[in-house]
């Protein structure tokens, strides 16, 4: 065992004492490598953070939506449809919800408003996102004038701030009344932008969505599922976006990495040879060459996971942010909790420090197997 | 002792460019004696010390390495055996550029997985005996021709090995480096160590040390006998 | 200090360094629980199905709920997901939409 270890010692000894030779030239390899893990890094792991956070909190959202649709597009959707869905075995409770957008030209952003029963506001006062009363420096008592559906300006009092911590769902939200949201948009009484419906069974919701799609068959139902599998779409695509940028610099650094671990020059031939010539075994020379690249791709693989944590976990990953989250005026500050495992890491690693390994190991096979008399005829 | 019986070296067999570089050699070498080849380039000395030293295989013949046949041994035996029973001295030296001088002394030692700090004394031990010590941490490449010769030699003898083979071991050094060398190769035959030399240089074969002289011209023995 | 030691230390210190990380990640989890029950909550009472991430187009602020023709859709019965949809088909089960079986 200790002779096992010994030996492996001691090849690793030389093989360090071997890069270090050329050192500018191996800690550039070993810069841009960690580099290109960082890169892959920061975008698993923020991809992967985003992923789990939608799961997560959108695990929340209403189970089944009902849009009306009309000519292929999102309409008011009457509240007489509730009534009919409502009779479906299975469903517990429908709502109609109250939502829309409005564009303000003074910030040139775009409000999300909503009408939440359960909050309760009065008349003529609103609850406003953090990021809105950001760009519009609103504060409890301040007056936000809206125009209406008709061009009557409508003033509101700002009766609250809602949490910053929730900024990444509501930044942009305005919350008011039921009444004002209908007098603002002209929407009738007996209207809705759409239906929330609750299933008993989780298991039916699938079947109920079937049944209302058959029952009335110009609405569109939207399942949760469907919604955390969209955000995980979203976010897979946007960090394949970022590879897709990354990959010319990828493939740059794949052939740079590929000539300086593959090329055998004639001195390191030469090297070999001499090893040979001493004693040194084909296998003993393989070993050498396995530490030589494992010592440059382990050494990118742990500095560059570790930027990577740093950049995207602790420094909110001021690089690839706005490519993975999005762009908007209304920008959501928010900090990503971090969601690591092994898996993840596991990953990384077979596709940085393994080809890498092997890359440095393969051309050296047939170097290794020359004989050692070689040497004594130069 | 080492024989060899009948042994061929030819190269390149049945092509055109065929060449024999060894023909018919049966030699027996004395153990702690020191046998040296002579002849000119081209004679075969080089390839009789590879194929001796376990280097290279014969075309045909056998070696017997203390009555234990070694020609026909599986590559991995021939290596080990080379590694401990050999110690060689090239004539370009072939130390590993930018290497420190201790670590090429260790190098050859590094596949036996001894403990590190009992092989970095014998190295020490080593380069201290040639007066190299106060350059243990130079690179190789600042050493003068007479340093770099012997930390070649201090190389060879790192796995105290029973033979020492050196091929044209005087070709880079002047008459003085020269019979230092050979007064080195006394003490190691005054150690007991085998000793084999490939040298057309007069200092080498003419010196009082030698025990025994072969000519070598066109890949086969001329005639042997005591210097 | 021999060569390796100072490398294996190296990379021990590395390794402990990721391993500092995955605490920390743990730690910062914790950390973030209440603020994450806040968000469920808040998603919950608000009935909220989107996230507030690109609030200027209606595809982009609720990509879960636009129509069925909005200008990144690749199929009516699709949701958003913008740029995929230009490159790859949605999953089969989304195409078919939530007709029942016949």
């Amino acid at each position: 065992m200790s002779y096992l270890v010994n030996k492996q010692r001691n090849i690793l000894d030389f093989a360090l004492s071997s890069l270090l030779r050329r050192k500018g030239k191996n800690l550039a390899l070993v810069a841009v490598y960690t580099l290109v893990v960082f890169a892959l890094a920061s975008v698993m792991f923020f991809a992967a953070a985003l992923k789990k956070e939608a799961s997560l909190v959108l695990s929340a959202t209403p189970e089944l939506i009902v849009q009306k649709m009309v000519a292929g597009r999102h309409d008011l959707i009457p509240m007489s449809y509730a009534e009919k869905i409502r009779k479906i075995r299975g469903v517990t409770a429908v709502e109609g919800r109250l939502w829309g957008y409005y564009y303000d030209p003074l910030v040139r952003a775009n409000y999300t408003l909503l009408v939440n029963e359960k909050t309760a506001l009065p008349e003529k006062t609103i609850a406003v996102g953090a990021g809105i009363a950001r760009v519009r420096s609103a504060y409890r008592g301040s007056t936000m004038n809206f125009s209406s559906y008709e061009g009557k300006p409508m003033l509101f009092q700002v009766r609250g701030i809602l949490s910053q911590e929730s900024e990444l769902l509501s930044a942009d939200l305005i919350l008011l009344s039921a009444t004002d949201f209908r007098r603002l948009f002209g929407v009738p009484e007996d209207y809705a932008t759409d239906l929330t419906v609750q299933v008993r069974n989780k298991k039916e919701v699938a079947t109920v969505a079937a049944k209302i799609q058959q029952m009335l068959p110009d609405t569109r139902p939207i399942l949760r599922d469907e919604i955390i599998r969209t955000y995980e779409a979203v976010f897979d695509w946007r960090a394949g976006i970022v590879i897709v940028v990354l990959l010319g610099a990828l493939l740059a650094f794949l052939i740079f990495a590929w000539d300086k671990a593959a090329g055998l020059s004639a001195e390191e031939r030469r090297e070999i040879g001499i090893l040979k010539a001493i004693g040194w075994e084909t296998s003993d020379v393989l070993q050498l060459k396995f530490w030589e690249g494992l010592t440059v791709s382990l050494t990118a693989f742990l500095l560059g996971t570790i930027f990577a944590y740093v950049h995207v976990f602790l420094a909110a990953a001021p690089l690839f942010a706005t490519v993975i989250k999005g762009w908007s005026i209304l920008y959501p500050n928010f900090r990503l909790t971090p969601f690591l495992n092994v898996f993840q890491i596991a990953v990384l690693f077979f596709f940085t420090v393994v080809p890498y390994t092997v890359a440095t190991i393969i051309p050296s096979w047939r170097a290794a197997t020359i004989d050692p008399d070689q040497v004594m005829r130069t | 002792m080492i024989e060899l019986q009948h042994i061929f070296k030819i190269f390149n067999a049945g092509k055109p460019n065929e060449h024999v570089a060894v023909e018919d050699v049966s030699l027996t070498i004395e153990a702690a004696k020191i046998t040296v080849l002579r002849g000119p380039s081209g004679s075969g000395k080089t390839t009789l010390l590879s194929v001796l030293g376990c280097m290279a295989r014969p075309t045909s013949g056998r070696i017997l390495l203390q009555n234990r046949e070694v020609t026909s041994l599986p590559s991995r035996f021939r290596t080990e055996i080379r590694r401990k029973t050999f110690g060689f001295i090239f004539q370009q030296y072939h130390l590993l550029q930018g290497i420190s001088v201790l670590e090429n002394v260790m190098l050859p030692a590094y596949p036996n997985g001894d403990s590190f700090a009992q092989l970095k004394q014998q190295a020490e031990k080593l380069l201290d005996l040639f007066g190299l010590l106060p350059k243990a941490a130079s690179k190789v490449e600042w050493l003068s021709g007479g340093e770099a010769q012997r930390t070649a030699i201090a190389r060879a003898l790192v796995n105290n090995p029973a033979v020492i083979i050196a091929d044209e071991p005087t070709a880079h050094l002047d008459t003085k480096l020269s019979r230092e060398l050979m007064e080195i190769v006394a003490k190691f035959k005054a150690e007991g160590k085998t000793i084999l030399i490939a040298s057309h240089d007069p200092i080498v074969h003419e010196s009082p040390v030698v025990d025994q002289v072969v000519d070598m011209r066109d890949g086969k023995l001329m005639d042997s006998g005591a210097a | 200090m021999r060569k390796s030691s100072i490398f294996i230390s190296f990379i021990l210190g590395c390794t402990l360094t990721l391993g500092l990380a995955f605490l920390d990640a743990l730690f910062q989890k914790a950390g973030d629980l209440p603020l994450l029950r806040q968000e469920i909550k808040v998603v919950e009472t608000l009935q909220l199905t989107d996230f507030c991430l690109a609030t200027e187009a209606r595809h982009t602020r609720h990509p879960s709920q636009s129509d069925w023709h909005s200008p990144f859709q690749s199929h009516p019965g699709a949701l958003d997901h913008f740029p995929s949809g230009a490159i790859i088909q949605p999953p089969e089960r989304i195409i078919k939409g939530h007709e029942l079986p016949r």
